[in-house]
């Protein structure tokens, strides 16, 4: 029992990033609103407060950073800490760059010889990798991806293009275009297509500085959209979940979908 | 001889365009604050359309100093002129940007044959003064008058931490 406990504990804890119930992913940039050549400085972490690293860093293996042309960016001074990841970028073009961590993957479990085994890795590397005859094997996939957005200078569209593969955020408001007291339009993209009736969460951050969570909880029209009113500035953090059967392995049954971002929202 | 009567040509074509053109003369104060660390602020001047889009630049006093750090990175804490357009310009910008100003009253005058309104309509606005000074505040200033308007027109508001009086009249 208490072996089975563990390896549940184990399990979770391997797809935290991915369940809808788990820590909050984010990325935290120093700054959205820049010049051209200046730095920005963003941390990465997973807790439950926003935007305090308490709990574990995000691993930025799969950090994509898309750069107003639409080139692809390199991340400086990578650390990853006890409780935070942190990079530096130099915003070196004018326009609105897309800082992206994607996490796209298999996970498995299966029992050989009598011994639970757990796999994580490609769809091309599942047939070498996992044994055919694998016992009570149960696959999942996931695709997740935590983002933000930091502007030098004008903002510009090029950077925000959807790579229509899970879940993403097609912004009608630009992201760097956001203040306290207006709504912003959002449409969300499940492999390209509009996101219909799909649950999102947005949340303020400084929560240790208050009783409340101050979560609006929301939901995409038929088109996949949805308007977000933004009641005073600061940084907010949004979330949304899904899960399908669209796996890119016959042997996965279920995909788990989870598209998170954060936004700053400024003053009037 | 010749060049005397050229002169005298242009003084009178100055003098008709003088006698015809509408007039935005705005004054304004930078108060004396008794901080510890002072900076001379960040001063946008413009002139704003009822939707809040920006119809015409007038100032912008920023670090221009060449020996000093790039005084653009700082533009950004204008951020209402940064937002309505300043993020859009590339600096400098003749007749309007300017190194920042001391401690005082500052006058600006603005003829509609001036190239800032030159492309500037008929028809209601705001005067928008912005201030944003380094381990300061942030202040902005709005002033409605109607341009060029028939009569007479003065506006004045009042600062109350970044900028003082801003006084602004119009002369049709």
């Amino acid at each position: 029992m208490k072996t089975a406990l563990r390896v549940v504990a184990v399990a979770s804890a391997l797809l935290a990033p991915f369940a809808s119930h788990a820590h909050k992913m984010w990325l935290l940039p120093s700054a959205t609103v820049s010049t051209v050549d200046q730095w920005i400085t963003v941390d990465a972490a997973v807790s439950n407060d926003l935007f305090y690293f308490n709990h574990v860093p995000l691993r930025l293996d799969n950090l994509a950073i898309t750069a107003p042309d639409g080139t692809k960016v390199t991340a400086e001074n990578a650390h990853t800490g006890k409780y935070r990841s942190v990079f530096d970028v130099q915003l070196k073009q004018n326009g609105t760059y897309k800082v992206a961590l994607v996490n796209q993957g298999l996970f498995a479990s299966y029992e050989e010889n009598g011994a639970r085994k757990r796999w994580r890795g490609t769809a091309a590397r599942f047939a070498n990798e996992v044994p055919a005859d694998a016992k009570n094997l149960e696959v999942s996939e996931s695709v997740g991806r935590v983002e933000t957005f930091v502007t030098a200078g004008k903002p510009t569209e090029a950077a925000l293009k959807p790579a229509n593969v899970g879940l993403e955020l097609l912004p009608l408001s630009h992201p760097n275009d956001l203040y306290a007291g207006e709504t912003s339009k959002f449409r969300f993209l499940l492999d390209g297509k509009p996101a219909a009736n799909l649950q999102v969460v947005v949340q303020p951050g400084g929560t240790r500085y208050r009783n409340e969570q101050q979560e609006q909880q929301l939901k995409t029209d038929a088109n996949g959209e949805l308007s977000i009113d933004w009641p005073t500035p600061g940084m907010y953090w949004l979330e949304t979940t899904m899960q399908d059967q669209k796996t890119s392995l016959k042997q996965a049954k279920q995909r788990r979908l989870s598209y998170v971002a954060t936004f700053e929202v400024l003053p009037q | 001889m010749r060049w005397i009567a050229t002169l005298a040509g242009a003084v009178l074509l100055m003098g008709s365009a003088a006698a015809s053109a509408a007039e935005l003369n705005i004054k304004l104060q930078i108060p004396r604050l008794d901080v510890a660390e002072y900076h001379r602020p960040y001063i946008a001047v413009w002139v704003e359309n009822q939707d809040q889009s920006t119809a015409a630049q007038l100032a912008v006093w920023y670090q221009t100093d060449p020996k000093k750090e790039d005084g653009t990175q700082w533009l950004k804490d204008l951020r209402q002129w940064w937002r309505r357009g300043g993020r859009e310009l590339d600096m400098p910008i003749d007749g309007v940007t300017g190194a920042t100003r001391p401690v005082g009253e500052h006058a600006l005058s603005f003829r509609s044959t001036d190239q800032q309104l030159a492309r500037l309509a008929p028809g209601k606005y705001n005067l928008v003064v912005e201030a944003a000074r380094e381990v300061g505040g942030r202040e902005l200033l709005r002033l409605p008058f109607e341009w060029p308007g028939t009569q007479k027109q003065q506006a004045t508001a009042q600062g109350k931490t970044e900028l003082g009086a801003v006084t602004l009249n119009v002369v049709p």
